[in-house]
């Protein structure tokens, strides 16, 4: 039996520098009017004041539904869609500030991998074109045959043949276009990789080898992760910490281990107790926390606590309690009994003003 | 569990399952035999589904599980009557006493919706984005019963407040557009068991929904089938979907089914190394292990031309001669309700997917991580079997590779070939 070393988590007050530091990040998409001049007729925020850090070599796993801005997240923090406000610090340079020329040599240590296999390779150029072209743009590509062994090396990395490098996408299975993807995002040797929803397109038995892959590639490059993903499952068991989205906001961060089984705030809670688990005897016994309606639209979000509208804990509050819920808005910090705000850095942070931790697994 | 939080309105617990083990045997309403379904295409033959029996007692939810191109839907269609023309379709199809392949489509008709009704995966493209919900209730209700419109649209309120809808007197009037992607299942679940039917066949039901959404959703599901009394299939790829909601599993590869049994037999005693590969592959939500995931190497088989054999031979850790050359059938192998298709599922007592299956991406399939010496790596009588870690161990398995499969392209090299790697 093998067992992988674990990597290394974040240290809790973290002295070393992070990787990526995101501050108050907030990512504003226009509403149109459908008429001639698509007149701007309002403002959907999809990312509404986030706020997180990344160390090197560390995973951090955003998780949440669909729409919550988990993928938006993954896009302002490459700067691919700039955003809105708010700082994007990476490796000591802020993203949202720097001129072209810099952004483009600090994207060589900042890669993205799709979650679609099949639509994130070019149909007409072969493996080799594919994985070679971040070494062309950036000018790594060197002599022929160097660029050629670069290549080569690559493909092993990540598990494929060498010698297949003069195929064409469609020869391949979707597990191994997913490597090619992370052979081409590994090309430049980044530091932090972002990955959005790398394995959600695979069948089971192809995602656990990619997952083990990208396991060993950040025990053997160091890589920094962020893991954009709705599997929780598949966070619990790739992330060092993770982060729980709900219609632009963060609504808890936290260890892997300490938000898993002991979740503090319903959403988290919710989105646990739903996740089907593959053991019957469990399953059966096991208790699920329904939640009432749908996602409010983010164009019109809720006042205060914007999970308010679904939350199972609301509804056992009294109408005093609920005033708060409604009116103001429950920050992300540590919380202390009861669901008092304690520490601004705390390890453990959960917004939710009535906060409690809860074991569900 | 915090005791404030158990008793608040949206905590459910859910009931223990309904055994089968003691007691009458349960009436069959469906029996499926030999089903075959062949379509032609450029390459040749694909042989979809090749020989899928199973019977569907009144009130059972069976599983169907297996990966994309297993043929679980497609076997689904067929018992349906719903595949396209050019498929060929063999084998029998019995709904209580009466043969359903074969029929005319009026006489199908008269069958769908009323005895065996299907709930699709995407209820965006199963309702029509034209008619409001309502109308389409009614319209299911009238298709079967000789009723006034008034009638069929106070059953329709009914089924929209049994599957959950809130306020189900203003949204009867509302377009699918107007609903969100639960809510529509939920019509789709609702016009399903329309008709009280004694079928509800569910194909991915909850696959394009969020985790929350899909609880709902098979919340819902479970009180149609809780007011209906219909048998279910749930097909479905999601192993985690099944644990919750069946008694008995189907696990298919490759169009056929290789394990089929009550549901904790199958999750808890595999006796099918695919199933055991499945289970493994798994990432688990319920556990801190650190350990690595065991995949399944390879990718499965294409179903145009495969070659004699066991069609998981050539990504399986227990293959011996035998496999290569005969296909198993599915035959009792834990009792008489726990069939499993594997010449050597007599050598898969009680051990997991770390036991057989290797983690290291490098080692070949054949190769166990740990060699038991209790456990030979070839049956009784099949010969001499391939040595473990030796060079004619098999295909060539860096996950880059795909043994087998004409998805890894024209190039495969001859040594990925399962019948080379035995005639060496």
């Amino acid at each position: 039996m093998t067992t992988t070393p674990t990597p290394t988590p974040a240290p809790a007050s973290a002295p070393a520098a992070p990787l990526l530091t995101v501050r108050n990040l907030v990512k504003e998409f226009p509403i149109r009017s459908s008429g001639l001049f698509r007149k701007q007729v309002g403002v959907v925020q999809a990312v509404s004041g986030i706020s997180f850090d990344i160390a090197p070599g560390e995973t951090l796993g955003l998780v949440g539904e669909s729409g919550c801005g988990k993928s938006t997240t993954s896009r302002a923090v490459l700067h691919l869609q700039p955003a809105t406000s708010g700082t994007v610090v990476f490796d000591g340079v802020d993203l949202t500030t720097v001129g072209k020329n810099d952004l483009r040599r600090l994207r060589r240590d900042m890669q993205l991998v799709f979650q679609d296999p099949f639509a994130s390779l070019d149909p007409r150029i072969t493996v080799n074109e594919i994985i070679a072209e971040p070494l062309r743009i950036h000018g790594l590509y060197g002599e022929k045959d160097a660029g050629r062994d670069k290549v080569k090396e690559l493909m092993a990395t990540v598990g494929l043949k060498p010698e297949h490098g003069n195929r064409y996408p469609h020869e391949f299975s979707g597990g191994q276009r997913q490597r090619i993807g992370i052979a081409r995002a590994l090309a430049l040797r980044p530091k932090l990789l972002v990955l959005d929803e790398p394995v959600s397109a695979l069948d089971v038995s192809i995602q656990a080898g990619v997952i083990n892959l990208l396991e060993e590639l950040q025990d053997e490059l160091g890589l920094a992760y962020l893991f954009v993903a709705h599997d929780l499952s598949v966070v619990r068991h790739i992330a060092d910490r993770v982060a729980v989205m709900y219609l632009g906001k963060i609504v808890e961060l936290g260890p892997r281990d300490q938000l898993f089984d002991h979740p503090q705030h319903p959403y988290t809670q919710a989105l646990i107790s739903a996740i089907p688990i593959p053991d019957p005897r469990r399953e059966r016994t096991r208790q699920r926390i329904l939640l009432q309606g749908d996602v409010p639209s983010p164009a019109n979000p809720p006042s205060g606590c914007r999970f308010r509208t679904r939350c199972p804990k609301f509804q056992t509050l009294t109408s005093e309690q609920q005033h708060k819920c409604i009116n103001e808005e429950p920050l992300l910090v540590g919380r202390g009994p009861g669901g008092m705000a304690t520490s601004d850095d705390a390890v453990h942070k959960a917004a939710c003003h009535y906060a409690e931790s809860v074991q569900l697994l | 569990m915090n005791p404030e939080h158990s008793d608040n309105a949206g905590a459910t617990a859910y009931p223990p399952a309904p055994g089968f083990g003691g007691g009458p045997p349960p009436e069959t309403v469906l029996s499926v035999k030999d089903l075959t379904v062949t379509f032609p295409s450029d390459d040749g033959p694909v042989q979809a589904v090749r020989g899928v029996s199973y019977d569907l007692h009144a009130g059972e939810v069976l599983g169907i599980v297996g990966e994309s191109g297993s043929g679980k839907s497609v076997s689904s269609m067929a018992v349906m009557g719903l595949l396209p023309k050019t498929a060929r379709t063999a084998g029998s199809v019995r709904f209580r006493d009466r043969e359903l392949l074969g029929l005319t489509e009026k006489e199908m008709t008269g069958i769908r919706g009323r005895q065996i009704a299907m709930i699709f995966q995407d209820p965006m493209t199963s309702l029509n984005p034209v008619y409001k919900i309502g109308w389409q209730l009614a319209e299911a209700v009238l298709a079967h019963h000789d009723v006034t419109k008034a009638v069929a649209r106070k059953r329709a309120l009914e089924l929209l407040e049994i599957v959950g809808i809130p306020s189900p007197d203003k949204r009867i009037d509302q377009y699918p557009h107007e609903f969100s992607g639960g809510m529509r299942q939920r019509v789709v679940i609702a016009i399903a068991m329309a008709n009280d039917p004694d079928v509800i066949i569910a194909d991915e039901p909850t696959t394009a929904l969020d985790v929350t959404v899909q609880a709902q959703v098979l919340e819902a599901l479970r009180a149609a089938q809780q007011e209906t009394g219909a048998a279910m299939v749930l097909i479905t790829h999601d192993l985690g979907v099944v644990a919750g909601q069946a008694d008995r599993v189907l696990v298919m590869y490759a169009g056929k089914p290789v394990e089929i049994g009550p549901i904790d037999g199958i999750y808890y005693h595999p006796r099918m190394p695919y199933t055991v590969g499945l289970l493994g592959s798994l990432p688990r939500l319920d556990q801190r292990s650190q350990e690595k995931l065991t995949p399944i190497p390879g990718t499965p088989p294409s179903v145009v031309n495969l070659p004699p054999g066991c069609p998981f031979a050539p990504r399986c850790p227990l293959r011996t001669d035998i496999c290569l050359q005969s296909e198993p059938a599915l035959l009792p192998a834990l009792g008489a309700d726990h069939e499993a298709a594997c010449h050597h599922s007599d050598q898969l007592t009680g051990e997991g997917a770390m036991d057989i299956f290797s983690t290291d991406p490098n080692a070949a399939p054949g190769e166990r991580p740990d060699a038991e010496p209790g456990l030979p790596p070839t049956g009784p009588g099949t010969g001499p079997g391939i040595e473990p870690g030796s060079p004619a161990a098999g295909p060539s398995t860096e996950p880059g590779t795909a043994p087998g499969s004409p998805s890894a392209g024209p190039g495969t090299e001859p040594g990925a070939d399962p019948q080379n790697g035995a005639a060496q």
